[in-house]
């Protein structure tokens, strides 16, 4: 460090600097008209961007979530938004054992399906033990078994052309029916699957029987639960207001909820 | 040291002018102070959304939480472990600028934006996470390259003498700073302080924070190891941050005591002028 002897200067010029600072204090009401402005809005959103590009860039394409044992299992699996979806429809289903619930796959692939919870059932299974992350903050672990979303979007024959996979619900959330999406990336990754079982019994109806999406390396509102219907889209543009999922379009969570 | 060329001067009379802190110092300081600012706001906001903390991976409103802000009918209260005080009017249960109770963990004023929304919080603290990081990496590695670290803020090993140590806190709680020549450099109380923040509590608030991304779990797993899991992670993010305002309280203080406008001038401009010997 350079030390200088100076000869006597002008102070007041430098507390100029101090003055400025503590002028900013007054601002701090003013935080939400700041936080409400759409150029800071557009800013903000920049950190998405930044999120999902470094993780897509530091997460291999198959690395995979942390698989716990049962010993390590939630006393109680909470669980969140929608826990008894509304109406008639869902009712008779429910009561019924959703023996006639069907899940559509259709948009973008070859062979349109429409699986009853038995072909899904039949399909090759996976079973893994992991760890559910609310946005909100809380975790729950549980165990989750379901066919792979590959496997059921490889019985489709999804084109090449699909980069999202969207997810239709039957649970009507204040507007609109719920609804998710994902990239290619994870709607391929092994550990997303769509699920029927936890703990090894069947989806409780809170949990979103019959069938509910796994995508494990993401947080719990893009876990689509009452799934019936899997779109391969070429883009999100058409879906709900454009931003791919029911909480994206209406507050603001981000698209891309790996972090 | 180079000395102006001015005659002989009435030492009690000329203040000596120290530069203490160049420009990435200055300029890192001021960045960080506000990121820091908006970073513990936001990250209030996100704790509102669940303010319950738990220790090891999992942890949700059925399990045992060591710290919950929460409320009753008619009260706020903290609640740590077995110990539960009442908060009514600062946490849990609060008025909020248009005289509407709530019963969010943190009132208002405290958070970013100032009325609830988990998603806005969120966006703030994940952008400028960004800030902290690179502001922190970038001035990490120049203190190792320009020299800060080895010149300014180096332990020497006299330093390190529990006598010495005490004798500087005696120093500190008397309020009897340092003054000439030795107010130039960093007591061991200060360089402790500013090595534990930037290289002890600011790096664990990344590393917690990173840590409670599902995304990053599944690239670096082992962050789950070192911190005892997500809900640990979390809990210790919060810690942290309260440790961070801690020593931005002991921060003020101190700044205040040794003299506000030369200390915060010297942060501008990098210019500190020493205070005179006593008796000078």
């Amino acid at each position: 460090m350079s030390k200088v002897i100076l000869p006597r200067r002008q102070l007041i010029a430098r507390a100029g600097g101090l003055i400025a600072a503590a002028g900013a204090l007054p601002l701090l009401p003013g935080c939400d008209a700041i936080n409400d402005a759409p150029a800071v809005r557009k800013i903000l959103s920049m950190g998405e961007e930044m999120n999902r590009a470094a993780q897509r860039a530091l997460i291999d394409r198959d690395a995979l979530a942390r698989e716990f044992s049962r010993a390590e299992l939630s006393p109680y699996f909470r669980p969140n938004g929608t826990r008894l979806p509304a109406g008639a429809v869902y009712a008779a289903h429910a009561a019924g054992g959703f023996a006639d619930w069907r899940i559509r796959v259709a948009g973008l692939v070859a062979r349109p399906l429409s699986l009853s919870m038995a072909d899904i059932r039949a399909m090759p299974q996976r079973t893994q033990i992991t760890r559910h992350d609310c946005v909100e903050g809380w975790s729950a672990i549980g165990q989750w078994t379901g066919p792979q979303l590959s496997g059921i979007l490889a019985a489709a024959g999804v084109r090449d052309s699909a980069r999202y996979i969207v997810f239709r619900c039957a649970d009507r959330l204040g507007d609109a029916l719920y609804y998710e999406s994902c990239d290619m990336v994870d709607a391929l990754h092994p550990q997303t699957i769509m699920a029927w079982a936890l703990n090894g019994a069947l989806l409780p109806i809170a949990n979103g029987a019959p069938l509910r999406l796994r995508i494990e390396r993401q947080l719990g509102y893009k876990h689509a639960k009452y799934v019936n219907a899997i779109e391969a889209v070429a883009s999100l543009d058409g879906i709900g207001a454009g931003k791919g999922g029911y909480w994206e379009d209406r507050i603001d969570y981000e698209w891309y909820a790996g972090i | 040291m180079a000395e102006a060329e001015t005659p002989v001067a009435p030492a009690k009379l000329e203040p000596v002018r120290v530069y203490r802190h160049r420009l990435p110092t200055r300029l890192w300081h001021w960045i960080n102070a506000a990121t820091l600012l908006v970073l513990l706001m936001s990250g209030l906001m996100i704790f509102n959304a669940h303010p319950r903390l738990y220790w090891g991976e999992y942890g949700a409103n059925f399990d045992r939480a060591w710290l919950v802000i929460g409320s009753t009918a008619d009260a706020g209260y903290l609640r740590v472990g077995d110990w539960k005080i009442d908060t009514t009017g600062v946490l849990g249960r609060w008025t909020d600028a248009q005289g509407a109770v709530q019963t969010r963990a943190f009132p208002g004023w405290a958070t970013i934006p100032t009325s609830y929304s988990l998603a806005d919080g969120r966006r703030w603290h994940l952008l400028f996470a960004w800030l902290l990081s690179i502001g922190l990496t970038l001035y990490m590695l120049w203190t190792l390259i320009g020299g800060h670290l080895r010149k300014d803020l180096h332990v020497r090993r006299a330093e390190w003498s529990p006598r010495h140590i005490w004798h500087d806190v005696k120093e500190h709680a008397r309020l009897r700073f340092p003054r000439g020549e030795a107010a130039a450099r960093y007591g061991i109380l200060q360089k402790l302080s500013y090595i534990g923040v930037i290289f002890v509590a600011l790096p664990l608030m990344i590393a917690t924070g990173l840590t409670m991304s599902p995304g990053m779990n599944a690239a670096w797993p082992w962050l789950l190891d070192i911190f005892g899991g997500r809900q640990s992670a979390r809990s210790l993010h919060f810690i942290t941050a309260w440790a961070l305002v801690a020593f931005f309280l002991v921060h003020i203080a101190m700044v205040l005591l040794a003299g506000p406008v030369n200390e915060i001038r010297s942060m501008i401009t990098g210019w500190f002028r020493l205070p005179p010997e006593r008796g000078a």
